[in-house]
């Protein structure tokens, strides 16, 4: 495990230090720590089963809803250790948003009523026209579906469904935004569209990226964390870990040897 | 070989082929013999009226139409809240040692002939009442519709892909919430599908209304009251020794079938909308 090093001069949005997951006897993500910098891009790379996706979820506490999971170890959002029994995972959701692998938009809400979803379903008012256009604009969505705010998401593409969901995301106005192998069921047009809202969404959001397309985390990203085996096998700015990676299994990695 | 293979599949597919056709006369001959005989009779004055003593003209199933749907609706009252929140509580929380044992009373519960849930709502509710009411009746039926509701919305809701309850609960909405307005609503369709089902079963039940609800020759709108009710009817009228009598049995019959069929009808187009495809 090598520390990671300051990648950018920026503030530290996300400190994790030491954090060990498990999911039953699986021992998933092992003793990492990253420093996580305010509004840029950290992307999390590294091959199936590393625990990246597992290291993703513990930063909003979204790898609790497995009842045998458990996360030892500090995460700091600002100074606050999320995993203290202080924080309220409900709170702390809505500070840190998530956009998951398939586009899930509701399917028995309109598009407009997606966008507000976290406000409807929490029974609060607010969410108004304007939450909606700014949130879809920010989403690069708007002009596709400004005329038909009141039609199921469903009569939407996979990747417009995938823009919604960050449009939905954005709505709670979260510090955070976790994406998780967010255009693994996105063609490639639909993956350049979300390659370009990530680059125009980082400079209000910080933004953590699982990916498994090592092309994305290097246009994307600002920072590069390689997972092997549930360790942090390295990290650092991410044209460094691409172009002269100080470990051997980063540079087998990145370079296509395996994974 | 190729000879025996092709022989063997021929003499197979002709004996499924005979199999449906047999299992198909019982059903074609039910709804021939119902629809003959009972459609002569089948006139709003019979639909809309109340029974007539023997020898008078006329004569209907109208108290016991609108008796049957009293019960069922006050059943419902009972049956729905119970059977969706257990359904629910089994789908959301039942892999536990308590949801094994709910499942395993429902299933027991389902199995229990419907004369024995009659006899059970005699002994609760109609004992200490002192008379026959459509409040046992209801409670009878509402026995009957519990198992099938709850088996019915556990399999809808378990239906509901997770990614939907994550992308709830990332924007930070409670879990209750989810549950209620993510999960539930999206299984609703099913959950109305099973409600309709739970109804049309009741409604065609007579066993467990015989010393319940009893019967009334008269309208009746009051739930401590003996009610009438279609199927009691329309018993009433098949052991009578009166040949018109026999015929408004008939009569009873059709409107029953198209009343059960309908309900059934209802629930297959509730379930096509099954997750909502359709905007609002």
């Amino acid at each position: 495990m090598s520390a990671a090093p300051q990648a950018s001069p920026t503030a530290t949005k996300i400190s994790v230090e030491r954090l060990d997951a498990w999911y039953g006897a699986t021992h998933a993500v092992r003793g990492v720590s990253l420093e996580i910098p305010d509004r840029a891009v950290t992307a999390l790379i590294g091959p199936s089963g590393c625990g990246k996706s597992t290291f993703l979820r513990c930063l909003n506490r979204m790898h609790e809803l497995l009842p045998s999971a458990r996360a030892e170890g500090r995460v700091l959002l600002d100074g606050e250790d999320l995993l203290s029994g202080e924080v309220d995972p409900v709170d702390l959701r809505r500070r840190v948003g998530m956009v998951f692998q398939r586009p899930n938009p509701f399917p028995t809400l309109s598009i407009r009523d997606n966008v507000i979803a976290g406000f409807k379903l929490n029974g609060m008012r607010g969410g108004r026209a304007e939450t909606v256009e700014r949130c879809l604009r920010q989403a690069a969505l708007w002009d596709e579906v400004k005329d038909r705010l009141g039609a199921s998401p469903l009569s939407l593409s996979g990747g417009q469904q995938q823009r919604l969901c960050i449009a939905r995301a954005l709505a709670v106005e979260p510090e955070v935004l976790l994406m998780d192998e967010p255009a693994s069921a996105l063609d490639p047009i639909a993956t350049a569209r979300l390659e370009e809202l990530i680059h125009e969404l980082k400079e209000r959001y910080t933004i953590v990226l699982v990916t498994h397309n090592l092309q994305q985390a290097a246009r994307t990203s600002d920072q590069t964390a390689f997972f092997y085996m549930g360790e942090l096998a390295e990290a650092g700015r991410t044209e460094q870990i691409f172009t002269n990676p100080r470990e051997r299994r980063t540079e087998d990695y990145v370079t296509g040897k395996f994974g | 070989m190729r000879l025996r293979r092709r022989l063997a599949d021929l003499a197979m597919t002709g004996l499924c082929a005979l199999a449906v056709g047999v299992a198909l006369v019982p059903l074609a001959s039910l709804l021939w013999l119902v629809v003959s005989r009972g459609l002569p009779g089948l006139t709003p004055a019979f639909l809309l009226g109340r029974p007539a003593p023997v020898g008078d003209p006329g004569g209907g199933v109208g108290n016991g139409i609108v008796g049957t749907f009293l019960m069922v609706g006050l059943a419902s009252l009972l049956a729905v809240p119970i059977g969706v929140g257990a359904g629910i509580f089994l789908a959301e929380e039942g892999d536990g040692p308590l949801g094994r044992a709910i499942r395993f009373v429902a299933e027991v519960l389902a199995c229990v002939p419907s004369i024995v849930l009659g006899i059970v709502a005699y002994a609760v509710v109609v004992i200490p009442m002192g008379h026959f009411s459509a409040i046992a009746g209801a409670v009878a039926m509402a026995l009957l519709m519990v198992p099938p509701l709850a088996r019915a919305t556990e399999e809808f809701v378990r239906l509901v892909p997770g990614t939907l309850r994550e992308a709830s609960l990332a924007l930070g909405v409670p879990a209750w919430r989810t549950s209620l307005r993510v999960v539930v609503r999206t299984a609703l369709g099913g959950i109305t599908t099973a409600m309709l089902l739970a109804v049309a079963r009741a409604a065609g039940e007579t066993a467990p209304l015989l010393f319940t609800s009893l019967n009334n020759q008269y309208w009746n709108l009051r739930p401590d009251l003996p009610t009438a009710s279609l199927t009691v009817q329309i018993f009433n009228f098949a052991i009578s020794p009166y040949e018109s009598w026999h015929a408004q049995a008939w009569s009873g019959a059709l409107a029953l079938l198209l009343l059960v069929g309908v309900l059934n009808l209802l629930a297959r187009f509730a379930a096509r909308d099954r997750l909502g495809g359709g905007s609002r």
